[in-house]
């Protein structure tokens, strides 16, 4: 047991408050900015409580967008979702199907297929840009949803979470759908695909969070406008040239940004917290 | 219903390890044949072998008149039942027993009926509708009985099914099991490490040792009869005493100077060469001083409850006796125990084969 200590507890709270501060207070800045006008954020004396603009902003930009920008951020939120969710899906597909081959069948290099797969990990997007790109034009898949989605879809992280998954599952689980003649497809079906629901719960929402975050990427290799993400839409409206930039409207489209993820976090929380967390005997 | 034929099967694994050397058994149809040894034996193997989980690296596995060795586990009309159970987590009692039908396509209401059938046999039909990990051990174990009762098959193959149970459960199901097979007439093979197991289940108990199969026979026969020194002290708890001796002719040898007489002794062993004596525990009487005896330096005494165990030496070895308590005073320090020809048993200390009549 641990003793109770009234100055301990409080320290303890203390730190856990400030944390918490530090890491709250520009969420609940952008909030209160989406809440008033342009003049009042420009002139620097913005109040800590909400204004009367919150109406204004939030239909202006989903439905009009910056003024210089001129895109509604419906769009870009209908964007980024697809995105995020063809990476999410798409990774999970693909990281399971190739976790099950490098677990449950023996054939040849199976090994050096694995460590392949596993010193990808150490290559992200940034690394191999150049050549991605190269392969992306030309196929013609710039400007378009599969040139977004599919480089970001091979996934060691999703293999090897699988694959430790899947190593837990006692070897007489597959022996038994065997001789229940299951064979591979049905076992994978039956046996694994339910038992990994929490697996691909935790997968989806790191991925989803992944794919609705990505910057460098969309920033490559969208040019038309009606293409790109949301996050690509926050950074368009801070950098203005000849204008003002729109504060309230740039922090609209933030907390925007922000809501898919923490929606998906809320719901999946409980799926997810348990995938990372427990095996499932 | 069909009986198990075995070829000189073998299994050798990458790097040349044999861990199945070559058996050769004929198991009868209905008939309950139990798989014995100590670990690494090769007996969990050699059920997978039959099974078709491993594949057989030389011989012929048959099944009824049928050649098995290619023939996919779910085609081999067997069923198992595992250490751990396997039983699918996700599923209820009802599809884990379900699902091996369900793969082969039988109608609906014909698996409704058989799995009704198999959980009225084995009392788990409140379990139905539950998951397997709301269950305790035991009936983990039924639930697993029952997928493979529900299948019909020609063979029932058990993998140590009680090892992970309590003690008191393990001896409750190994009845149930029993039961069950003369109930149900399936020819079964069963592997465990535990010789209670094997002598209360088998009709036909097989030894193994080192890939190999030391004997084959009823329960009483390896017990009364056994052709190793292995056999002898694998079969029988406390195990055998092994003495060395020598031959000092026809029927008779001697132990540390002390003579007995043998019935079982093969004819023309060369008068003062060594032999090994074997004396089960239970088969030695303490007093009387017939015309076999041997003295024993008693050390200590394990208690049992209704026997005792006198643990001490005859002749410089080890040697156990079992008697009923009371029997012998506890403080007694030194023993003259009678010997009945008819239960001493002769090994030779080179091959470890018995030296019985031929």
């Amino acid at each position: 047991m641990v003793e109770n200590r009234p100055f301990r507890d409080f320290m303890a709270y203390l730190t856990l408050v400030i944390g918490v501060i530090l890491v709250a207070f520009p969420v609940y800045l952008a909030i209160m900015a989406s809440t008033f006008d342009t003049a009042t954020i420009i002139n620097g004396n913005m109040p800590l409580t909400p204004g009367d603009q919150t109406l204004e902003n939030y239909s202006r930009a989903l439905f009009y967008g910056g003024k210089t920008a001129r895109e509604p951020v419906m769009g870009m939120m209908i964007n980024s979702m697809i995105v995020a969710l063809g990476i999410a899906f798409g990774k999970i597909l693909i990281s399971i199907l190739s976790a099950y081959a490098v677990v449950y069948f023996r054939f040849p290099f199976r090994r050096t297929a694995f460590w392949v797969i596993f010193i990808t990990l150490m290559l992200p997007v940034e690394v191999r840009i150049y050549p991605t790109y190269k392969i992306v034009a030309d196929l013609g898949l710039l400007d378009t949803y599969s040139g977004l989605i599919l480089p970001l879809i091979a996934s060691a992280t999703g293999t090897l979470l699988f694959r430790q998954f899947f190593m837990t599952i006692p070897e007489e689980l597959l022996e038994a759908s065997k001789i229940d003649g299951a064979g591979a497809f049905r076992f994978f079906k039956d046996t694994l695909l339910p038992l990994s629901m929490t697996t691909i719960a935790a997968l989806f929402v790191i991925q989803f969070i992944y794919g609705w975050n990505q910057y460098l990427w969309p920033l490559l290799i969208t040019t038309k406008s009606s293409m790109q993400t949301i996050v690509i839409g926050i950074k368009k409206m801070i950098t203005t040239t000849d204008a003002l930039t729109e504060w309230n409207i740039a922090m609209t489209t933030a907390v925007l940004a922000m809501v898919p993820p923490v929606l998906v976090v809320i719901f999946m929380q409980r799926l997810f917290v348990k995938g990372l967390v427990e095996t499932e005997k | 219903m069909a009986g198990v034929t075995l070829d000189t099967v073998r299994k050798i694994y990458a790097g040349n390890v044999e861990a199945v050397k070559g058996v050769s058994l004929g198991i009868e149809d209905g008939s309950f044949c139990v798989l014995v040894g100590p670990s690494g034996c090769g007996k969990s193997t050699l059920l997978r072998m039959i099974a078709g989980l491993e594949t057989i690296s030389d011989g012929e596995v048959k099944i009824g008149d049928r050649v098995v060795n290619q023939v996919e586990p779910a085609d081999r009309d067997i069923a198992m039942v595992f250490q751990n159970y396997a039983l699918y987590p996700h599923m209820t009692v009802y599809d884990n027993m379900a699902y091996g039908l369900k793969n082969r396509g039988t109608p609906k209401d014909e698996i409704e009926k058989r799995v009704k059938e198999a959980a009225r046999i084995l009392a788990i039909e409140s379990f139905l509708t539950r998951k397997p990990r709301q269950l305790s051990g035991g009936q983990r174990q039924r639930v697993a009985m029952g997928r493979a009762i529900v299948r019909k098959p020609q063979v029932f193959l058990f993998d140590e099914p009680l090892s992970n149970l309590d003690a008191k459960l393990r001896v409750q199901m190994r009845v149930e099991i029993k039961r069950l097979q003369k109930a149900l007439g399936v020819t079964s093979i069963y592997v465990t490490h535990d010789q209670v197991e094997a002598m209360t289940l088998s009709d036909k108990l097989v030894v193994m040792s080192g890939g190999q199969i030391e004997q084959v026979g009823t329960p009483s026969d390896v017990y009364r009869r056994p052709e190793t020194r292995f056999v002898a002290t694998f079969i029988g708890s406390p195990p055998m005493n092994i003495l060395p001796g020598k031959v000092e002719g026809p029927g008779r040898v001697s132990v540390g100077g002390q003579v007995i007489t043998v019935t079982d002794m093969r004819d023309g062993l060369t008068p003062g060469s060594a032999i090994e004596v074997g004396l089960r525990p239970e088969d030695v009487q303490a007093g009387g001083a017939g015309s076999s005896s041997l003295s024993m330096d008693v050390d200590f005494v394990e208690e049992l409850g209704a026997t005792q165990l006198f643990h001490g030496k005859v002749a410089g070895a080890d040697f156990v006796v079992q008697a009923s308590t009371g029997q012998i005073p506890a403080e007694t320090r030194r023993l003259t125990l009678s010997v009945d020809p008819a239960n001493v048993h002769l090994f030779d200390p080179q091959t470890t084969r018995r030296l019985g009549k031929a």
